[in-house]
């Protein structure tokens, strides 16, 4: 099954808008994934109805028994994230912000004081919407681990997705942890961008690292009237890297009215919403697949 | 004093408060502005300037041959798949590596030594008068964004006034760089997504306790629902920005909007009036 996701390197730039609109005009059976786990906002659009919610347990953390420790210090010195500390008592105690769970501070325990303990860092749920189901979650407030919860939504997705022709994926912002996570295993990306010196500057280091997999790219540039110099510089440099521009966005007050009203843009007829469906069409007869 | 600039939601105007900020305060006194979005670092594009680099090195494990024999302990015990080894080889994937050191600690024959390896830079500027910049760049193709923040809070440590502009998200990297802080400025705008973000930002703050305010960004004087939001979970509003178009094409071209709109420099004052003043603050 075909895998796309859209994204963006900076935040901001309409990532959300644009897979809302994909999802209501591209042909065939579809299934979305909302990998910006940090701040998932796909399901604020596509109005889905819950179906399950699964706990995510990320990395384990550290415990440390209070009974069994004798305070040698030891697993403090061992911890390179400084999630050991010493309270004003003299008891150690471990921070579960700070532990990556390692397992350093367990293996150097003489003791054996220490354990790893199971650690719920979110929720992944799992929805169904007007064209298919969706899977997002929700990361406890403080947790980490977003580059693992990606994976494990991208994994429940492609389950849920069984039969489907199509797996759309709102992405996370930046380049990091999520970002990998999400390009792995895709077919392609679109990047939505915008004319701006901050939009192209961050396109630039995204495609960096997406040009590492191998999969199509193509970019929409968003309020693409804005800014008519910056618009060019954005096609210039998709031309020297060999990327299709599939859609230029003007901008529009429609898509603010639409995103307040909890209406999806290509619902109403607007410049934008016209541009939108030509991005659809262009990118299916891109992706050459057949809607079953 | 640590201030930090953040959101949630990417693009709802961080970089836009957290530099004009750091701009107007340095004409009064000395401030350091650190960009802890490491993925996607953009302040440096409005304060064009010479920087001068150092490296973030990140601890790695170096494998001697002759002394491995893959007895597999090293595999075994770390946690972050970032080892596997084979019958006659070991294979390490350093992206994955969280340099704990583990591997070496376990290793039974000597064969593991720790050694550095690079996985980011931290730029140093000073683009005017009581301004340093300091920026965390994370290498494209890495992924451990928190220790680049760390490495770029260091050297901004023991300064008096430091703001820092926040990475979008709620996980590691925000946690990175709000833990500690001395205040935090939340950057919305009234959307649906704006508001929804706020809410889980805002729930970052309360867990790291770190005392709060919200910057409304591209008001059209009806954000009724943050507003309510705001009273609700007592976050005062400090800074209401107007929609406006040409604070978006400062923002875009890469200028301040406190150089080309001069008026704009008072609110921003106020705003970091309020923000050092918000409750709980030191």
């Amino acid at each position: 099954m075909l895998q796309v996701a859209v994204l963006s390197g900076k935040g901001g730039t309409g990532k959300t808008v644009v897979t809302a609109a994909l999802a209501d005009i591209l042909p065939g059976r579809l299934a979305f994934a909302d990998c910006d786990v940090e701040a998932a906002n796909l399901a604020l659009l596509l109005s889905p109805r819950e179906k399950k919610r699964v706990p995510f347990y990320g990395m384990k953390k550290a415990r440390i028994r209070e009974e069994a420790c004798v305070s040698c210090g030891l697993c403090k010195a061992a911890c390179r994230f400084h999630a050991i500390s010493q309270d004003g008592g003299g008891t150690y105690r471990t921070d579960p912000i700070r532990c990556e769970g390692c397992a350093v501070c367990r293996d150097v325990c003489p003791e054996r004081a220490i354990f790893l303990l199971e650690h719920q860092d979110g929720e992944i749920l799992i929805a169904e919407t007007e064209r298919g189901p969706l899977v997002y979650a929700e990361l406890c407030p403080g947790s980490g681990n977003s580059g693992l919860l990606v994976h494990e939504v991208k994994k429940a997705a492609l389950k849920e997705s069984e039969g489907r022709d199509l797996l759309l994926i709102d992405g996370p912002p930046g380049i990091g942890c999520p970002v990998i996570s999400t390009l792995s295993g895709i077919s392609a990306a679109v990047m939505v961008t915008e004319p701006g010196v901050a939009a192209l500057h961050d396109l630039r280091r995204l495609v960096t690292v997406s040009s590492g997999f191998s999969l199509s790219h193509w970019v929409v540039i968003n309020r693409a009237d804005l800014h008519p110099g910056y618009t060019r510089e954005i096609e210039l440099f998709c031309e020297e890297k060999g990327i299709p521009v599939i859609g230029r966005i003007p901008f529009d007050p429609a898509v603010i009215h639409a995103v307040r009203d909890g209406v999806l843009v290509t619902r109403r007829d607007s410049p934008a919403s016209r541009e939108l469906a030509n991005i659809g069409k262009r990118l299916a007869e891109g992706l050459l697949y057949v809607p079953g | 004093m640590r201030l930090v600039v953040a959101s949630g939601k990417g693009g709802t105007g961080k970089t836009l408060v957290a530099s004009n900020l750091a701009a107007v305060l340095a004409s009064e006194r000395e401030v350091v502005l650190v960009d802890c979005d490491v993925e996607e670092p953009n302040a440096h594009l409005f304060f064009p300037s010479e920087e001068k680099t150092l490296p973030v090195l990140t601890d790695v494990p170096a494998f001697d041959n002759s002394r491995c024999t893959h007895c597999g302990n090293c595999g075994d015990s770390c946690q972050f798949g970032a080892i596997v080894v084979l019958k006659d080889r070991v294979l390490f994937f350093p992206a994955m590596c969280h340099g704990c050191g583990g591997c070496e600690l376990v290793c039974p024959e000597g064969a593991i030594t720790m050694e550095k390896r690079s996985i980011g830079h931290v730029a140093f500027s000073t683009p005017r008068s009581g301004l340093v910049l300091i920026t965390g760049v994370l290498h494209e193709r890495e992924v451990m964004s928190p220790h680049v923040i760390r490495e770029a809070l260091a050297y901004a440590s023991g300064h008096d006034l430091v703001i820092c502009d926040a990475p979008p998200g709620t996980a590691c990297p925000v946690v990175e760089t709000l833990e500690g802080a001395d205040a935090c400025i939340f950057v919305t705008e009234p959307t649906p997504f704006g508001l929804h973000d706020l809410i889980l930002a805002a729930g970052v703050a309360e867990v790291l306790g770190v005392p709060s305010g919200v910057v409304i960004n591209r008001s059209m004087g009806d954000e009724g629902s943050i507003r309510n939001l705001c009273r609700a979970r007592n976050l005062p509003i400090l800074m209401t920005i107007p929609f406006d178009r040409g604070i978006a094409e400062a923002a875009n071209s890469g200028q301040l909007v406190t150089d080309r709109m001069p008026g704009m420099k008072d609110q921003f004052l106020k705003l970091f009036t309020r923000a050092s003043a918000l409750p709980g603050v030191r």
